[in-house]
């Protein structure tokens, strides 16, 4: 019944969104190339962060596919994710590799408040979570072993027994992540509470963005290509980061990769394509070009089962995309994780660029984004269900990803079979139940979600 | 004829000996830097073997040099891409006009990333820039605290107090100063440029200041005295007597800020993300790849060698400038 309901707002709301984009979606039976028309703006600039999983970005550059739709890209690395996001803001930049709750956080006024979409999901996965090692050998006491080799995944509940000895001798217990609204920061409080660990809440509405009221472990920011660096001066014992600055922790040999968020949420949306909404009114025809582009992109990253994946990981170690050494990049881009040194594990899904939809913005994803904010009090008061499913239609844009996959086919570069059946996909994943703690998620039910946690907001409570 | 043949052997014998003498007063000085530069080398080198980092061993001079080549021939990369995009444009731009006769074509400069020799270029053509907007307000308003007494004591506070500011302490501020005031729709110049550029200023106003203006104070009095019996105009006498007279200030005033102005440059690339050999540094650190410190090394030797440079460039200026063409400058 409440699907039902669902899918009718979903049609009401995407026929309302904007006139330009309803304007296209009359027209979506006969779109091509030829119907989107030629790009108002085509000199870009995007920013994106030294991670692997701005790989869309750079392999629509380096192959081409930007200047196929008539766009004259720039790409230029961020000091960190506030100015990254400040600077699309103003205007500085076109649009950029965003973690996935930077738009959400951002349109819903969690820190700077300015309305972003985002019509282009990056990547599935790809993050992890690495401990110094002093505290790994002290975990390692309580992980049952099997062949030698400790048993995965490992749950917090083992990192516990440190976190209180720390807490016994007066001393804070720190880890880094990368961004408050960052897909870092929900992962790693969900594998802590999970391990009854409490992460610590944030309380904006008192002026209180610090996020370590009532925490066990505190949490702060550090931008990701200084985890390492941060964690080896001793300044945080362990951190929740994308590719590679985990297998660089190994490599460097200051620390070990417990867990990746692949086994804390299976195949987790991660990175997000995002603009200001001033910029896609503006630029309507330029937004479907940069979209179509990036499709083309993710697809070659995944193409033949990763064949590509070697070639791309020789462009992402050029100095101005990622830059770290190519057997580090490659250590996770080619489907395996190396945990303790010499600990290497198949991970076939580590990074997703293409396959399970990973390019669809489902609205699913954003709501369990909004559901975690929600959790570590981000969003302060208590929201219906209904203003859960608003949110998340006005910053994910399915129909504009739509409008760029039609036209891919009708150009011949793309397979339906490749994409969500467009007549008929409401934009919520079915009930996912593959997390850490077994708890299952339903889109459409985010307040149901929220009471299934025991440590975390939920309900009316306020702080 | 014949008589002139003796004196000019006269005249080689000499020189012979006064290039003898040359070569055997020189040599040690030629020598002493090479003997320098040779055991700071291998100094660095032993050093650098016994340091491990995360990013593995320090780099040697041998790692420097390799690096060195390979930044060479990534610049070299990026210019044969430039000019292949720069012939993909104009064909999509002849594709382009072909279906749609309205468009007016444009090209478009290239998208690629900057190499390290287009950072040199762009941090030697900011400081430069920050430098001579430094230089001509400090070198008037040096002039006239060195004149007038009540102007040096009003302008002194200010001087002291600003002095000492770091450059870090002005970036934000210049910043959010030229964000909200340099405003347009096509600027001529980027925003992190003139950012760059004026906090370089900021910082090269006093040590030029100060320096014309004790300059101007300590004017030869014989000199003051001709300009008043000659009666000299105000202008002719600082045009005549004033910058002549002071110019060897003016100018070490000149090189210690073009100095300062080039480490303040590096500094705000550094910590503004602005384009330059800054941003080339922190890049690399970023990067965290097993050559990154063998490239930010070089690097530092090519700022080191760039600042070098820039102040014995300031000294040829000022010796061709200089009525004192025996003075002693260095």
């Amino acid at each position: 019944m409440l699907h039902k309901t669902v899918k009718h707002k979903f049609k009401q709301v995407a026929g309302s969104l904007t006139l330009v984009a309803s304007l296209f979606t009359a027209s979506v039976t006969t779109v091509s190339a030829e119907d989107i028309g030629w790009p108002e703006k085509e000199e870009l600039k995007f920013g994106f962060i030294k991670l692997t999983d701005m790989a869309p970005l750079a392999i629509a550059y380096e192959k081409g596919y930007f200047e196929d739709e008539g766009l004259y890209v720039t790409l230029e690395a961020q000091a960190n994710w506030k100015v990254l996001l400040d600077r699309v803001i103003d205007g500085q930049l076109d649009g950029a590799h965003m973690l996935a709750g930077q738009p959400l956080g951002a349109t819903i006024g969690f820190g700077t408040q300015s309305h972003i979409i985002t019509a282009f999901s990056m990547d599935l996965n790809g993050n992890g979570i690495t401990v110094s090692n002093d505290v790994w050998a002290e975990m390692e006491k309580h992980i049952p072993v099997e062949n030698g080799k400790p048993v995965h995944p490992i749950k917090a509940d083992y990192l516990k027994p440190v976190v209180d000895s720390y807490k016994q001798a007066g001393k804070p217990f720190k880890m880094g992540m990368v961004f408050p609204v960052s897909t870092h920061n929900y992962e790693l409080r969900y594998w802590l509470a999970a391990g009854g660990i409490h992460p610590g809440y944030y309380a904006p509405h008192k002026g209180d963005t610090s996020g370590q009221i009532d925490a066990q472990a505190l949490l702060s920011v550090t931008p990701p290509p200084q985890m390492p660096a941060t964690m080896e001066a001793g300044t945080i014992f362990g951190y929740c980061v994308g590719e590679p600055w985990n297998q660089q922790a190994v490599f460097k040999g200051i620390g070990v990769p417990v867990i990746t968020d692949y086994e804390i949420w299976k195949n987790n949306p991660e990175k997000v394509f995002g603009v200001s909404k001033t910029w896609a009114e503006e630029n309507p025809n330029t937004h479907i070009r940069v979209v179509k582009a990036m499709i083309r992109a993710a697809m070659w990253l995944d193409a033949n089962n990763n064949a590509n994946r070697p070639e791309a990981v020789k462009i992402l170690a050029k100095s101005s995309y990622v830059g770290a050494d190519a057997d580090v990049i490659a250590n996770s881009m080619t489907g395996t994780f190396e945990y303790e040194k010499g600990d290497k594990r198949e991970v076939p899904d580590f990074n997703t660029f293409f396959r399970h939809n990973a390019t669809y913005p489902f609205y699913s994803d954003a709501i369990w984004y909004l559901t975690q904010m929600r959790r570590w009090g981000q969003i302060a008061e208590p929201k219906s269900d209904d203003w859960y499913m608003q949110t998340a239609k006005s910053v994910y844009r399915p129909d504009i990803y739509t409008l760029a996959a039609k036209a891919l086919i009708a150009e011949g570069l793309a397979d339906p079979k490749d994409f969500p059946d467009f007549d008929t996909e409401t934009g919520f994943k079915p009930p996912q139940t593959e997390f850490i703690d077994n708890v299952t998620f339903d889109g459409s039910k985010p307040n149901e979600y929220l009471d299934k946690f025991s440590i975390g907001l939920k309900g009316d409570t306020v702080l | 004829m014949s008589k002139s043949i003796p004196v000019v052997s006269h005249i080689g014998q000499i020189r012979g000996k006064n290039v003898l003498g040359n070569i055997m007063s020189t040599v040690p000085k030629l020598l002493m830097p090479v003997v320098g530069i040779l055991l700071f080398l291998a100094i660095w080198n032993v050093v650098a073997k016994n340091i491990d980092t995360s990013l593995g061993q320090f780099p040697g001079p041998a790692q420097v040099w390799e690096q060195t080549f390979t930044l060479i021939d990534e610049h070299s990369a990026q210019r044969e891409k430039a000019d292949a995009f720069y012939a993909r444009q104009e064909e999509r731009n002849a594709a382009r006009v072909a279906k749609d006769p309205t468009y007016v074509p444009k090209i478009r400069d290239f998208t690629g990333a900057p190499t390290f020799f287009d950072q040199i270029w762009t941090s030697l053509y900011t400081v430069m820039v920050g430098f001579f907007i430094a230089s001509i307000v400090a070198v008037p308003v040096g002039i006239l605290c060195g004149l007038s007494k009540s102007a040096y004591s009003a302008m002194n506070p200010l001087i002291q107090i600003f002095k000492p500011v770091s450059p870090l302490a002005w970036l934000p501020l210049v910043t959010m100063v030229v964000s909200a005031v340099y405003v347009s729709d096509d600027p001529m110049f980027s925003k992190s440029f003139i950012t760059s550029a004026f906090t370089v200023s900021l910082c090269c106003l006093w040590p030029t200041l100060i320096n014309t203006a004790v300059g101007v104070s300590n004017i030869d009095s014989d000199l003051v005295n001709v300009s008043k019996v000659l009666r000299l105009k105000p202008l002719s006498h600082v045009q005549k007597i004033v910058l002549p007279a002071s110019i060897p200030m003016i100018f070490t005033g000149l090189r210690l800020s073009l100095g300062i102005g080039w480490m303040v440059l590096i500094a705000a690339e550094m910590l503004a993300q602005n384009p330059g050999l800054g941003k080339f540094v922190w890049d690399e650190f970023q990067n965290g790849s097993s050559e990154s410190l063998a490239r930010i090394m070089v690097a530092v030797i090519t700022i080191g060698l760039i600042g070098f440079l820039l102040d014995r460039l300031m000294l040829s200026v000022q010796r061709l400038v200089s009525w004192d063409k025996n003075a002693v400058l260095r």
